[in-house]
């Protein structure tokens, strides 16, 4: 015979258990530029991704358990080729896309026993600064419509601390992203952090029909310039 | 993951069945309406000459590439249903693909096609191989075949730079979704018969990209000259081929500046000789 819950404990359950999961892992953080928005992963795997693309102006990050946010991109990567094929590229947005996350998110931490370890980024780049969309959702469905940077991950905390006090609006590439690997260095104060462990994309509103590209690690290795120790 | 799934509403099914990344094997199952081959058709109707139908398309194979074309005239019956339709489209970027036969059908089955790639890039983080989207349109052509069989039949012709090879390649395809890789060139089409007859003359193995484009053009002259369906480069209206070409650096489709002078040249040098440049008999 089982013993009784109740509902305010098995919630406050599963969301230590999801923030527990959450946290053991490393950040990414995701911030606006000049020229769109950047994508900036602590991790070395060339194969397994924490940064994708979702469709043509619309990128996808995440921190967590692979297998649960790999089904969430796949899923996404789903909605937005099915709706551009039906309506028309321009009806896929950031904002859609984050409707359909919440609501499966948020019913999974409810309905299931086992919350999912997540956190997601989905970021849609406009026409310029002020129309891009970053949304930021919770393992439980929540949705937060955020400016500028987003940090998260293990030691989000300081990551953000560390980005608040780097972060300037209308940076170009290379300053962005000296300011984002110096802030996921912030994750513990031996880290320090080359291009061949970085994993880094822009949606890029100058480019053309399909924003979303990675960068390689040479590419990553110029913009960050010479290591200083 | 069906079990939350039920829950979602409108998202049901995204996340079910995570094995597939074959944009058109998941849509069969998720909203089946929207695939052009599950549609039923009445018994015993032909659509036959009401609905518009595409014509010409050439493709020619050059060093390091290939070029594809195509003229713009859909025709229902003897009408001219539209003077600057367009046949030839990006289908990623590296290759072509371009429809003759129904028009409406065609026009989906390119759209479809090109979401299939791409749904396949991003879910897998590769591009498929040439052979593997040639393979994948095949398939998507035999999911026509009924309609086929009451006049609505649609054929592509495909083109796409293998960069294992470093080489253009060309397949083309029958309604019943048969794939046949082309050597150096080929046409499809109702004008087919003369552009290949044409192609075939002025083909030569060491051509330059822009010759690809010029052998292409005048191919699609000498359609037009024998087929009523096809038509020629309209000097009148500016309207001229859509001229792609697919070589390492990507898919680059012809500014209507380029085509308009290839075209005019073309039509200037039919004054002196009406059947185009001759092949050497000896």
């Amino acid at each position: 015979m089982p013993f009784y819950v109740s509902p305010e404990q098995q919630m406050k359950d599963k969301a230590d258990y999801a923030r527990k999961g959450i946290a053991r892992g490393r950040s990414v953080v995701v911030l606006q530029y000049a020229d769109g928005i950047l994508f900036v992963a602590d991790n070395p795997s060339r194969a397994l991704h924490k940064i994708s693309e979702i469709y043509d102006r619309i990128a996808f990050a995440a921190v967590g358990k692979y297998n649960e946010f790999e089904n969430l991109r796949l899923g996404g990567v789903r909605y937005a080729d099915v709706n551009g094929y039906q309506y028309d590229r321009r009806d896929v947005t950031a904002r859609g896309l984050a409707n359909v996350y919440a609501q499966s998110l948020g019913t999974i931490f409810t309905e299931t026993n086992k919350p999912y370890e997540v956190e997601l980024v989905v970021a849609e780049v406009g026409e310029d600064a002020e129309t891009d969309q970053i949304y930021r959702l919770t393992f439980d469905g929540s949705v937060a419509d955020e400016h500028g940077y987003v940090a998260m991950g293990g030691q989000a905390e300081a990551v953000a601390q560390s980005l608040k006090e780097r972060y300037v609006e209308g940076a170009p590439l290379a300053d962005a992203l000296r300011s984002a690997v110096r802030s996921l260095e912030a994750q513990d104060s031996e880290r320090r952090l080359k291009a061949e462990s970085l994993e880094v994309a822009v949606l890029d509103r100058n480019r053309e029909h399909r924003l979303f590209k990675r960068l390689p690690a040479a590419r990553i290795g110029e913009l960050l310039g010479p290591v200083d120790d | 993951m069906a079990s939350h799934d039920a829950h979602t509403g409108r998202s049901a099914g995204l996340f079910a069945n995570p094995g597939t990344s074959s944009f058109t094997d998941f849509l069969g199952g998720y909203s089946p309406d929207l695939l052009p081959g599950s549609r039923s058709l009445p018994e015993g109707a032909s659509a036959g000459d009401e609905i518009p139908h595409g014509t010409t398309i050439v493709a020619v194979t050059f060093p390091g590439g290939v070029v594809m074309a195509g003229d713009r005239r859909a025709t229902a019956g003897n009408v001219i249903a539209q003077r600057d339709v367009e046949k030839v489209f990006r289908a990623d970027e590296f290759s072509a693909i371009a429809v003759a036969g129904t028009a409406g059908l065609g026009m989906e089955l390119v759209r479809l096609f090109q979401v299939e790639l791409e749904h396949y890039e991003k879910r897998e983080g590769r591009t498929l191989s040439v052979e593997g989207k040639a393979n994948r349109l095949a398939t998507m052509v035999r999911g026509n075949l009924a309609m086929a069989m009451q006049g609505l039949a649609v054929v592509p012709l495909f083109a796409g730079y293998d960069e294992a090879r470093a080489e253009g390649r060309i397949f083309s395809y029958d309604p019943a979704g048969g794939r046949y890789e082309e050597r150096d060139f080929h046409a499809i089409g109702s004008g087919s018969v003369f552009a290949r007859g044409s192609l075939k003359k002025l083909f030569r193995r060491d051509l330059s990209a822009d010759d690809a484009a010029l052998a292409c053009v005048h191919a699609l002259y000498d359609a037009a000259d024998d087929d009523s369906a096809t038509g020629g480069p309209d000097l009148a209206r500016g309207i001229y081929p859509v001229v792609a070409v697919v070589t390492a650096e990507g898919y680059r489709r012809l500014g209507e500046d380029e085509v308009g002078a290839v075209a005019r040249a073309v039509v200037e040098g039919r004054y002196d000789a009406p059947g185009g440049p001759t092949a050497p008999l000896r």
